[in-house]
């Protein structure tokens, strides 16, 4: 697998597995998680950090040699998203952001319309959008149009572990790209991951279903595995389904029938 | 400059430092604390809660022993303060009650309370009726809870007062001034400058600066305590006469996935936390925290529109790696570290006193403590 490296704004990635860092309940139990993923480019809230404070994430990142991807969490409008990847930029020195727009407090969903604005504005301005979206196959279709890097779409709602609630329309968007496609939010389980790299996407992205779990380095090394899985099965080429009659996988020929 | 002597000087003045400083002066030794403004900046913020069972976290074992041994350490610290003092302690032995707003938040709760029950730890399961039935008030959206008699509150404000008295009463001197730095001869700790250029000798040093302990000036880079500050904004209301008391323990609070606690103290202030950011020594308070804070509290609290936000404010919780305290041996000679408290520094006094006062008079942690040493950051973690 070594020459199966993806890349994307000319980052070159060897792990499929994009981490976030939300939700761990110690800097430590992350930076054990994050060490266990062996994933390589890892996204930060930049409106929640300093990044001029000592022993913060960012020195975690820096020492196990891991991307930095801010996002916009917390952003509601073009407007606002807009404004904290320029400060994103600035403070970090990088062009690369996730772009998040969400509607609300409660769904998190993002907000179709305000994304796609914000994203061209982003993209007119020299930035490497990576966008989170819905599963919707036009949306992603209209993210890439824009611009964009990289489609992000959803599995289900942030942090809700409900896996991926329409396979189809994954499936959809993976076809109909030309960029990279990210599974970003709503993975549960090491087998929702194998399922999104099984699909076709390039990347997975999750935080809360290792930052949460009991055991959050046992549960990345699961996502670093399944990732790797996933991407192998789809490489591999699975066979087709037959749903009206079993097929022996030992031959039956030259057999005596009755 | 003048030089001045003390047996034990104590860098920091909050809550820890202050009851650091008691302890070792009852013992008759001559402690002096440098602090520019004792007590007023973390110590003052807090909400007080004394939370080892509600508030334990997958993996900290550890962390949670000491937690319990201070919580039964309580009500000992208070009964001793108060008598000398002849001023309330602030302890509130009110219980904890943690609420679940949906049924996703009830299932949170649920995980939390098994795991709970397999540290061994009593907590009792309710529905959203019992839970109304303990605290009317509460939204009737509430639909479950976990009661846990062990985890009470305390007003730190009055424990700061009150330490603040008993410092005062066994002799404990004051340099209301900032530590400049850390004096050493080779690996030892002999005494600290401060702001105005004056020094201290002292063969004991012990630095309880919390929030600041990474940047104590004079100690080796290979030294520095891994101490981060990480923001808290929290809120005080007052509950009108005709509503007292709103709530009768604290309640702990996850509603629609957020995390909210109010913490009621008799004469009828209710304390509302807290936010949670990492952005260096800012202790603006950001509106959005307050929004937060205030749906968060209302959600659960209906009546929260008709109390009076008497206060708005914002504190540093000193983190470490693994949020675990630092006690004990620095790596130089003559200081030690009473640091890292982050979340649990209200909690945390009483034992770390005792535990710091021990290791002064013998020379030796107590195996209590062993587990909080500075030198478990340096050592090869295996993944657990």
């Amino acid at each position: 697998m070594s020459d199966d490296s993806l890349t994307i704004a000319g980052l070159e990635l060897t792990s499929r597995l994009v981490m976030g860092t939300g939700g761990a309940p110690s800097l430590e139990v992350l930076e054990e998680a994050l060490v266990a993923s062996a994933t390589e480019l890892t996204t930060v809230a930049l409106r929640r950090l300093d990044p001029n404070q000592q022993g913060s994430v960012l020195d975690v990142l820096r020492k196990h040699g891991i991307a930095v991807l801010p996002n916009t969490a917390g952003c509601f409008t073009a407007g606002e998203a807009v404004l904290t990847a320029r400060l994103a930029r600035e403070a970090l020195e990088t062009n690369l952001i996730k772009l998040e727009v969400v509607a609300d407090d409660h769904t998190l969903l993002p907000d179709p319309v305000e994304l796609l604005d914000a994203a061209e504005t982003l993209a007119a301005d020299g930035f490497s959008v990576f966008a989170y979206t819905n599963d919707d196959p036009i949306l992603a279709r209209r993210l890439e149009q824009a611009g964009c890097v990289a489609v992000m779409p959803l599995g289900s709602p942030i942090g809700s572990g409900l896996g991926i609630r329409n396979p189809h329309n994954i499936s959809m968007i993976v076809e109909a790209a030309t960029v990279p496609v990210v599974l970003d939010a709503g993975i549960g389980t090491a087998s929702d991951a194998a399922l999104a790299m099984e699909l076709g996407c390039d990347a997975v992205l999750l935080a809360t279903a290792v930052t949460r779990a009991e055991r959050p380095a046992l549960m990345a090394a699961a996502m670093r595995d399944a990732v790797n899985a996933g991407r192998s099965a789809r490489l591999a080429g699975r066979i087709p389904r037959r749903w009206h009659s079993a097929q022996a996988s030992s031959p039956t020929d030259g057999r005596l029938s009755y | 400059m003048a030089e001045r002597t003390s047996e034990v000087v104590v860098i920091g003045g909050g809550l820890i430092g202050l009851a650091i400083a008691w302890r070792l002066a009852a013992d008759g030794i001559q402690v002096t604390v440098c602090d520019p403004t004792p007590g007023s900046q973390t110590s003052a913020v807090a909400a007080g809660m004394l939370a080892p069972v509600t508030e334990v976290e997958y993996g900290e074992d550890e962390l949670l022993a000491l937690n319990l041994a201070s919580v039964a350490a309580w009500p000992g610290f208070a009964a001793e303060l108060e008598e000398l003092t002849g001023r309330p302690a602030g302890l509130n032995r009110t219980g904890t009650l943690s609420v679940a707003y949906d049924t996703d938040d009830v299932a949170a709760l649920r995980r939390l309370a098994d795991y709970q029950r397999r540290l061994g730890l009593e907590v009792e399961e309710l529905t959203g009726r019992e839970v109304r039935k303990r605290e009317p008030l509460l939204a009737a959206g509430v639909s479950g809870g976990v009661w846990v008699a062990g985890d009470h509150s305390v007003d730190n404000r009055r424990t700061v007062a009150a330490l603040l008295r008993a410092t005062e009463l066994t002799g404990v001197r004051f340099e209301r001034q900032q530590v400049s730095r850390v004096l050493t001869a080779g690996t030892t700790a002999v005494g600290v400058e401060l702001a105005d250029g004056s020094t201290i000798r002292s063969a004991q040093l012990i630095a309880a600066t919390g929030p600041w302990s990474a940047q104590l000036q004079g100690i080796p880079e290979e030294l520095r305590p891994p101490v981060r500050p990480v923001k808290g904004e929290i809120l005080r209301l007052r509950v009108p006469e005709a509503y007292r008391p709103a709530l009768h323990h604290t309640v702990r609070a996850t509603a629609r996935g957020f995390s909210v606690y109010l913490v009621p103290r008799p004469g009828g202030e209710l304390v509302v936390g807290a936010t949670t950011t990492e952005l260096g020594y800012d202790t603006r308070v950001l509106a959005g925290g307050v929004f937060s804070l205030l749906r968060d509290a209302r959600m659960v609290l209906p009546i929260t529109d008709e109390l009076e936000l008497v206060e708005t404010v914002a504190g540093l919780r000193p983190a470490t790696p693994d949020n675990a305290p630092i006690l004990g041996a620095s790596g130089l000679d003559g200081l030690l570290w009473a640091t890292g408290h982050y979340r649990n520094g209200v909690l945390l006094t009483p034992i770390t006193a005792q535990v710091i006062a021990e290791t002064v008079r013998t020379g030796q942690i107590p195996d209590l403590a062993a587990p909080f040493a500075i030198d478990r950051f340096s050592a090869p973690k295996v993944a657990r």
